[in-house]
């Protein structure tokens, strides 16, 4: 009943409305969609890595010169670390879930191919893998001792079996079981026999890998990494990580001083750095919104006050002739519902086409619908509660106000 | 205002005075309506606070991203950046494999050790230099080892991207073709180990290696790290130790950075000297465009010459690129930071369209008072003048506002680790300079007066009669 005359007010007031109506628009697009970024990140950093995570540490290690002789190196090195207090087990890694850096290889089910049917971390291992890494084994059997071999870099070394996750099994073997299968080194001809299946165990770079096909991908190969850059991964017994972490330094000095340890990190910490970005993001974007939403809420008290200063003669005289107070308020937030409306339409529009571009920069999902129901939802309320405030000013003006100011 | 007119006051006759006359009308009236605007402005404190908020709040979120991207993309070395250049040669070919049509391969960005030497040999550029990145161990003078990041190159690296040294130089030509052991050290590293002499003329000890200083350079890091972009963004820190390239190759250092490899290689250091893997970065200083043309030409050569000879089976595929063409390919601008800043120019969308708002509302509700100016007889464009003053008032301390918050904004953003990388490069990254300062208040002014444009556009507008009738 009210629309009406609403709508021929509005005509004298094209701009203002228009204004406003944009401001709602960009406002709903961008919220709704950093809601979305922020919600799939909060998703993807709760993703479980595959190791047991409690109780393990990392410390990395290079010793002073280049030494020829790494393996009596690293084999007395892990002889101090598995006697220190508290500690069950310790393995020299190239890598491991969310730890930044490691090898990467294409994998195929068939030999001499030249495309990757599929991309895969590769961890290299010996006998305490399973133990150290703590990852759950669902079929088959972990490596014996006797079937691992030293890797120096650039060693042509061919691996008697390996061990895959059950993702990168089904990515390979879409259509059956992957124990007992062969797979090859991309390029390579050399069957590598898969003797087990582990749950999962995610790629080192899943920090920074947004996509759930293939951040599963990784193979576990048996050998002695005798390359540079190599980490110590430490497993301790429930409570001794602490303790443990206290004496590794003097344990480790205690074999040789003519090292340099750059550090020595709880797994904890690893699992905050590897999704620091992604975390910065989200606070950023959520401190933007939160800007941006008090900003629109400002713009539109700021606006109708002065719409309110503008119309006070015509207001007086909507209560001379008998409108409720309830009667002006309910005229200025229902104009607003059709600025805000209006913007809102535009604004799902503006945010779907943006999420498209968004979705593909990021990797992530399309933005459901409840993100846009929601956004929409939040700047209605926002932009209704705003326009309060002047409207009950507007409630306030006397009658008298049709002549008094003229 | 008699202070603002004085200075041109002494003019002469004729022209030139008419000119002056105009001249100093339009300052007189400039600051004439700069009163206007500072006195209208100080009448609703309230409606100016918030516009001054609103616009800061745009500035301030635009100024935070921007001083990082700015700084990704500055040129870091502008009296040089169209002389220096990195000669790329596909020792590849095309790729092979079902996937060979779709994909559209990259040439490497490095070369192999093979194409380096034969380029250095060549000598063909004024100055030209091979380099890898190493990584070495040095003893502190208490007995602690430390790791540290090192350079192999040619002498003429220091005088091609303009190192500057605090004693010493660069080690000469003869070292590089000696392979001597001489080291120059960055003053931070020097200090550390030597903190109580000069460095220059001892000998250091590198992983169990003597060496001898020849030289210290002084504060030189350029951000971002354009002779090494390496796999990213640029943010990486100068390295502490350079050392002759044919040195390190005699020491068979380890590469610590990117290598790639089309194939598998025989093992052990000749093998990889020998295989087509590329991890070997190169610079040419070419003067002129006319050197850029034949070094061109002669990287061209080089290719067809090498298929000749049965190395190469594919036609040649060379490129030359200088600085600038080099960082706009090399520099990956982090998605992270290509997502906040679309959602903060969102944001000065959403402010200047807030304050657009605002400054119709100011200017309709004076519709009385500059019609009385109208029919006093001032034109449309005085009053167009004077409301744009009014707005580019409110600009500029928008965009101290806007300065005072990127400040904070990109403090968050050091403190949340935002952009990754080397620390002392990050924090050049993250920094507000004096450039970015000009810009942002620039950005302001420029931003508020453009919103007002239509809103002014209504004021100058106003129908004088009409207005005087309603009064």
């Amino acid at each position: 009943m009210e629309i009406l005359p609403i709508l021929s007010a509005l005509r004298r007031n094209k701009v203002g409305a228009m204004l406003i109506a944009l401001q709602v628009a960009v406002t709903l697009a961008i919220v709704c969609n950093c809601l979305s970024i922020i919600e799939q990140y909060r998703e993807q950093m709760a993703r479980p890595s595959g190791m047991n995570e409690a109780n393990l540490f990392t410390v990395v290690n290079s010793w002073v010169g280049q030494p020829g002789d790494l393996k009596p190196r690293i084999a007395a090195d892990l002889g101090a670390l598995r006697s220190l207090p508290g500690v069950l087990d310790a393995e020299a890694v190239d890598g491991f879930p969310l730890g930044g850096s490691g090898w990467a290889t294409g994998i195929n089910p068939q030999p001499n191919q030249r495309q990757p049917a599929a991309m895969t971390a590769e961890y290299f291992v010996d006998e305490h893998g399973l133990a150290v890494y703590g990852v759950k084994l669902i079929a088959g059997r972990w490596f014996n001792a006797d079937e691992v071999q030293d890797l120096h870099i650039g060693d042509d070394v061919h691996a008697p079996s390996i061990v895959l996750t059950q993702r990168l099994a089904q990515a390979l073997f879409p259509s059956g079981n992957a124990l007992g299968e062969t797979a090859y080194i991309n390029g390579d001809a050399h069957p590598l026999r898969i003797v087990g299946i582990v749950e999962r165990a995610q790629s080192f770079r899943a920090g920074y890998n947004h996509d759930q096909a293939t951040v599963e991908n990784s193979i576990f190969v048996p050998n002695h990494y005798l390359g540079g850059f190599m980490t110590y991964l430490v497993r301790t017994r429930p409570g001794a990580l602490a303790l443990a972490m206290a004496k590794v330094r003097d344990g480790l000095y205690a074999v040789t001083r003519r090292r340099i340890i750059s550090s020595v990190v709880p797994f904890a910490e690893t699992r905050q750095r590897a999704y620091q970005t992604d975390r910065s993001l989200s606070i950023l974007l959520a401190a933007l919104c939160a800007l941006l939403l008090t900003v629109t809420a400002c713009g539109i008290v700021g606006l109708v006050l002065y719409w309110v200063a503008q119309r006070r003669r015509q207001i007086g005289m909507r209560r001379a002739l008998g409108a409720r107070r309830m009667d002006i308020v309910r005229y200025f937030q229902l104009e607003n519902l059709l600025i805000a409306g209006t913007g809102a339409a535009l604004g799902i529009a503006i945010g779907l086409g943006g999420n498209t571009w968004l979705a593909q920069t990021l990797i992530l999902n399309r933005m459901s619908a409840g993100y846009v129901v929601v956004g929409a939802v939040v700047v209605l309320v926002l932009s209704q509660a705003a326009v309060l405030w002047p409207a009950l000013r507007a409630a306030a003006i006397p009658p008298a106000a049709a002549i008094r100011d003229l | 205002m008699a202070g603002i007119a004085g200075g041109v006051d002494s003019a002469g006759d004729g022209d030139a005075g008419a000119i002056v006359r105009i001249l100093k009308g339009d300052r007189l009236m400039l600051g004439y309506y700069f009163g206007l605007a500072l006195r209208s402005l100080r009448r609703n404190v309230a409606l100016t606070a918030l516009m001054v908020t609103v616009v800061g709040f745009g500035i301030g979120a635009s100024a935070t991203v921007l001083t990082t991207l700015r700084a990704m993309a500055v040129d870091p070395i502008p009296d040089k950046s169209s002389q220096l250049f990195v000669p790329q040669i596909d020792a590849w070919g095309p790729p092979t494999g079902p996937a060979a049509t779709t994909a559209v391969r990259k040439l490497s960005d490095q070369l192999t050790y093979r194409d380096a030497m034969a380029l250095m040999r060549a000598h063909r550029a004024e100055q030209q230099t091979a380099m890898y990145s190493v990584s070495l161990d040095a003893v502190a003078p208490d007995g602690v080892p430390l790791s540290v990041n090192g350079r192999a190159a040619y002498t003429d690296f220091f005088s091609m991207f303009e190192v500057p040294f605090r004693n010493g130089g660069p080690w000469s030509q003869a070292d590089d073709a000696a392979s001597t052991n001489v080291v120059v050290l960055s003053s931070k590293l020097a200090d550390r180990l030597f903190p109580h002499a000069a460095a220059v003329g001892k000998t250091i000890s590198l992983s169990d290696r003597d060496y001898r200083i020849v030289g210290v350079i002084g504060d030189w890091n350029p951000v971002p790290r354009y002779y090494d972009l390496g796999q990213g963004n640029g943010l990486a820190d100068a390295e502490s130790v350079f050392l002759p390239f044919s040195t390190a190759i005699d020491r068979q250092m380890a590469m610590y950075g990117l290598i790639s490899c089309a194939s598998r290689f025989a093992p052990g250091w000749a093998g990889q000297l020998a295989s087509d893997c590329t991890w070997i970065q190169f610079w040419v200083q070419l003067p002129t465009a006319a050197a850029a043309r034949d070094y061109r030409a002669f990287l061209y050569n080089y290719a067809a010459q090498q298929r000749q000879l049965g190395r190469f089976h594919w036609p040649p595929n060379v490129a030359l690129r200088d600085v600038r063409q080099w960082m706009a390919l090399e520099i990956s601008v982090p998605d992270t930071l290509r997502v906040s800043s679309v959602v903060a120019f969102g944001f000065l969308i959403v402010c200047l369209t807030n304050a657009a708002g605002l400054m119709l509302a100011r200017f309709s509700g004076r519709a009385g008072e500059l019609g009385v100016r109208r029919a006093m007889g001032a034109s449309r464009g005085d009053i167009g003048l004077q409301c744009l003053m009014e707005t580019a008032v409110v600009g500029l301390p928008g965009g101290v506002l806007g300065l005072g918050l990127a400040a904070a904004g990109l403090a968050s953003q050091r403190a949340l680790h935002m952009v990754t990388g080397a620390t002392a490069a990050v924090a050049r990254a993250t920094s507000l300079d004096g450039g970015m300062v000009v810009i942002t208040l620039v950005l302001a002014v420029c931003a508020t007066v453009c919103s007002a444009l239509y809103p002014v556009w209504r004021a100058s507008h106003v129908q004088p009669a009409w207005q005087l009738k309603t009064q």
